[in-house]
């Protein structure tokens, strides 16, 4: 069942006396006990939907549903809205007050929402979260905190409110290689124990092979590519996925897209990929014939759906159900 | 080599006897976690730490130490024959002048060239990082973190050094300009036969990366040899794990089954005694919290280890664990005490495990107080010249371009 929704979603930004449009129109759901990992490079809007879908940015057009309901923005509606969705940010480091100990950082959404019983809260919250006895981190402070531990603390952060969806900002990219895995393991504990769904922000595809259960690859405010993770991540077939998917370290045969980075506010024309698309310069485009499409015709938005999608002429030519 | 700070808590052994090599043209990885002390001996090697810091041993530079050099003489090689990348470097560009001029800093400042020649030094630069050469103009803010981190390699290539030390030279940026500087780091090592030492906690890329791989923990190489090897064939239980932190995508074993390394780093002052990765160690024996076994060759040739430690350290795979040891050796920890020879590479200045020390007071018996550290027995068994690091006005600034005339 679907618990929260982007429908037709756009979000912009004034930037220098121009638009930038950060997130162009995006479908995109998160069912309950599900995780949805959405990828793409740096600046291609990950975070500005994620905002939005947290309610921390107003879309221009387009709702988000969370439950079936769209959200409302009223300083209330929104309170109770973020006890349910609540956010695990990107730097555990510097989203912790360093002046404040575990217990307070972990209490303060509780008190904020006014829940009783806040000491058993904090401490279930930071045992589920792997920190146990809790008792034990209760007066420590950050700094006497290792990176995974902080970040173990910030995810209690999210727990104490018992929400059913975490929206996580590139969980691990702060962290080191070692204690990587016990913070997705604990991701995956938390669905299977909770019936928790998440939305991990990205760009670690590694990540969406260990945790996800599906993927949305997003490029310059639009998702370009999703479905299921194993048959997105093992036969991509946007060309912007299987360019993502040849850069990982093991890859034979690497396609390192150069130019300059996106710039959401000159979105090309035609495919918003095609200044860089490997596929049309390598003229494999052509010979299926779609090239002029390519720079000519935009393609639509993706409707949201859990079979694989991915939106390219030249993926469609050879494969019309995508 | 090793490094100890002096802080008001005590002394932090970051560094505790390392012998590490890298030839022109070479690739050198130095994986590890967080506190490993990988950044600690990328700025000892050009004597970049702060005062506190005490560096021992020797850090030879085409045969000259670097720990004896004057200071004009280690200005000149801080520039003309090695030079450094930091860590967030991105960061460290100055916000209000064009990253020309920044590149251009080091070559007039060494009176390397004239501001007419700068200009079109600087221009070839950054079309060697894959930069137009109009981007002299720009200001770091306009430009990406890929491109900041080239401008950081191109001020680093400007006086056409002949080692390069890249501390997590990708590790902010995403997997597409990772991508861009990784190509551009390797053809600069293939074209210019330059070194390179490369630091990063992502052994994936280090391995795709470079021509040979340390693993570091808790101060000290753990496990060392040709990167592939390294990387597919880990025989320590740490750099395993590192290893397997990322996974293959499309592995069926690792879909759904993220794996990591249970426990925290160690506290660099209070190393637990024996094997100091031990209380982590999935394959810990019982002698491991006493014993500590110095690197051995790992790589199932048979040979001589006395030759082997008397050879290159790097050549062969080796590693730090109980279980490379041949069988004799592993079954038998009584006979590792002093007097006996100890199995490994005895490399200069690098202290034995201190077992007695360790047996006498071990963990237990100290009640908290964990065994003594390496480096203290390295600095009472007389590791050669334990010279303290001499003022160096420079040096705690992070920014290679900082340094005054
Ligand atoms: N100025 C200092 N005074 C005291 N201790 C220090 C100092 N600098 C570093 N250390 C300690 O030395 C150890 C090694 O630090 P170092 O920064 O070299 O590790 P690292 O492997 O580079 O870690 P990271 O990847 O987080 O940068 C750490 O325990 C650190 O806390
Ligand atoms: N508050 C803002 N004002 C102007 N531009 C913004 C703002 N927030 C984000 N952007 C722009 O929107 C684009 C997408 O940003 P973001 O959502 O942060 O991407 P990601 O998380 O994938 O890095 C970027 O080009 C960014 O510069
Ligand atoms: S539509 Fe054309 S330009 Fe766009 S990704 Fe597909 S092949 Fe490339
Ligand atoms: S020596 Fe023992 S504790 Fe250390 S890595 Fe090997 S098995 Fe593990
Ligand atoms: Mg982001
Ligand atoms: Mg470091």
């Amino acid at each position: 069942m679907t618990l929260l929704e982007a429908r037709d979603l756009h979000v912009q930004f004034a930037s220098r006396g121009r638009r930038a449009r950060a997130v162009d129109g995006v479908n995109l759901t998160v069912g309950e006990g599900e995780i949805v990992a959405l990828v793409g490079e740096s600046g291609c809007g990950k975070t500005t939907l994620a905002r939005t879908l947290l309610g921390l940015e107003r879309p221009a057009s387009g709702t988000v549903l969370y439950g079936g309901a769209p959200l409302a923005y009223s300083t209330r509606a929104l309170k109770a809205y973020r006890r349910e969705v609540q956010l695990v940010p990107q730097d555990p480091t510097g989203s912790l007050n360093p002046r404040h100990t575990v217990y307070e950082a972990v209490a303060e959404g509780p008190r904020i929402h006014g829940l009783r019983d806040e000491r058993e809260r904090v401490a279930s919250a930071l045992s589920r979260a792997g920190l146990r006895p809790p008792e034990r981190f209760f007066p420590v402070y950050p700094h006497e905190l290792s990176g995974g531990q902080r970040q173990r603390v910030v995810i209690a952060g999210a727990l104490a409110l018992d929400p059913r969806v975490l929206v996580a900002d590139e969980p691990v990219a702060s962290l080191d290689a070692s204690v990587r895995g016990e913070i997705l393991s604990l991701l995956l504990r938390l669905r299977a124990e909770l019936g928790l769904s998440a939305l991990v922000v990205t760009h670690d595809l590694g990540l969406a092979w260990n945790i996800a259960d599906r993927v949305a690859v997003m490029y310059l405010g639009r998702i370009v590519e999703s479905g299921p993770v194993e048959q997105v991540l093992s036969a991509p077939s946007h060309p912007y996925t299987q360019a993502l998917l040849s850069v990982l370290p093991d890859s034979p045969a690497p396609i390192v897209l150069g130019g300059e980075p996106p710039d959401p506010t000159r979105i090309p024309g035609g495919c918003r990929f095609h200044p860089r698309c490997h596929v049309l310069a390598s003229g494999k485009a052509a010979e299926a014939g779609v090239d002029g499409l390519c720079r000519s015709q935009p393609l639509e938005i993706l409707p949201s759906s859990t079979e694989l999608r991915a939106a390219c002429h030249y993926a469609r030519a050879r494969q019309p159900q995508l | 080599m090793a490094v100890t700070y002096r802080s008001a808590a005590g002394d932090v052994p970051a560094v505790r006897g390392v012998s590490l090599e890298v030839a022109e043209g070479e690739a050198l990885g130095l994986a590890g976690e967080s506190g490993s002390g990988k950044s600690t001996l990328a700025m000892a090697l050009l004597r970049l730490l702060p005062k506190s810091a005490r560096v021992t041993g020797e850090i030879l530079l085409d045969g000259e130490d670097v720990l004896r050099m004057n200071w004009g003489r280690l200005r000149a090689v801080r520039w003309a024959s090695a030079s450094v990348v930091f860590q967030g470097a991105q960061h460290a560009l100055n916000p209000v002048r064009r990253v020309g001029e920044q590149i251009a800093e080091p070559l007039l400042v060494h009176g390397m060239a004239t501001q007419a020649e700068a200009r079109t030094r600087v221009a070839g630069l950054l079309e060697q990082v894959g930069l137009p050469a109009w981007r002299a103009r720009s200001y770091p803010h306009e430009l990406s973190g890929g491109q900041r981190q080239r401008v950081m390699i191109a001020m680093a290539l400007a006086c056409s050094p002949r080692l390069i030390i890249a501390d997590e030279p990708t590790t902010a940026l995403d997997v597409m300009i990772q991508a861009q500087v990784l190509t551009l780091v390797r053809s600069l090592i293939a074209d210019r036969g330059i070194g390179l030492i490369m630091i990063s906690h992502d052994l994936s890329v280090l391995a795709a990366t470079c021509d040979r791989l340390a693993v570091m923990y808790a101060g000290r190489v753990v496990e060392a040899g040709p990167a592939r090897e390294v990387f597919t064939g880990a025989r320590h239980p740490y750099g395993r794990a590192l290893a397997e932190a990322f996974p293959t995508v499309g592995d069926p074993s690792s879909r759904m089954a993220p794996r990591g390394l249970g426990g925290d780093p160690p506290d660099p002052m209070r190393l637990p005694g024996g094997c100091s990765f031990h209380p982590r160690c999935p394959a810990a024996l019982p002698s491991c919290a006493w014993r500590q076994v110095e690197l051995w060759p790992a790589d199932g040739v048979a040979g001589d280890p006395a030759g082997h430690a008397a050879g290159s350290t790097q050549a062969r795979h080796t590693a730090a664990c109980v279980h490379v040891l041949p069988e004799p050796e592993r079954s038998e920890p009584e006979r590792t005490g002093p007097g006996t020879p100890e199995p490994g590479m005895p490399e200069a200045g690098m202290p034995e495990a201190g077992m007695p020390e360790a047996e006498e007071a071990g963990p237990e018996a100290a009640g908290g107080q964990e065994v003594p550290n390496a480096p203290s027995a390295a600095n009472a068994s007389g590791a050669p010249d334990a010279a303290d690091i001499p003022d160096d006005p420079g040096a705690p600034d992070a920014r290679p371009a900082k340094e005054s005339a």
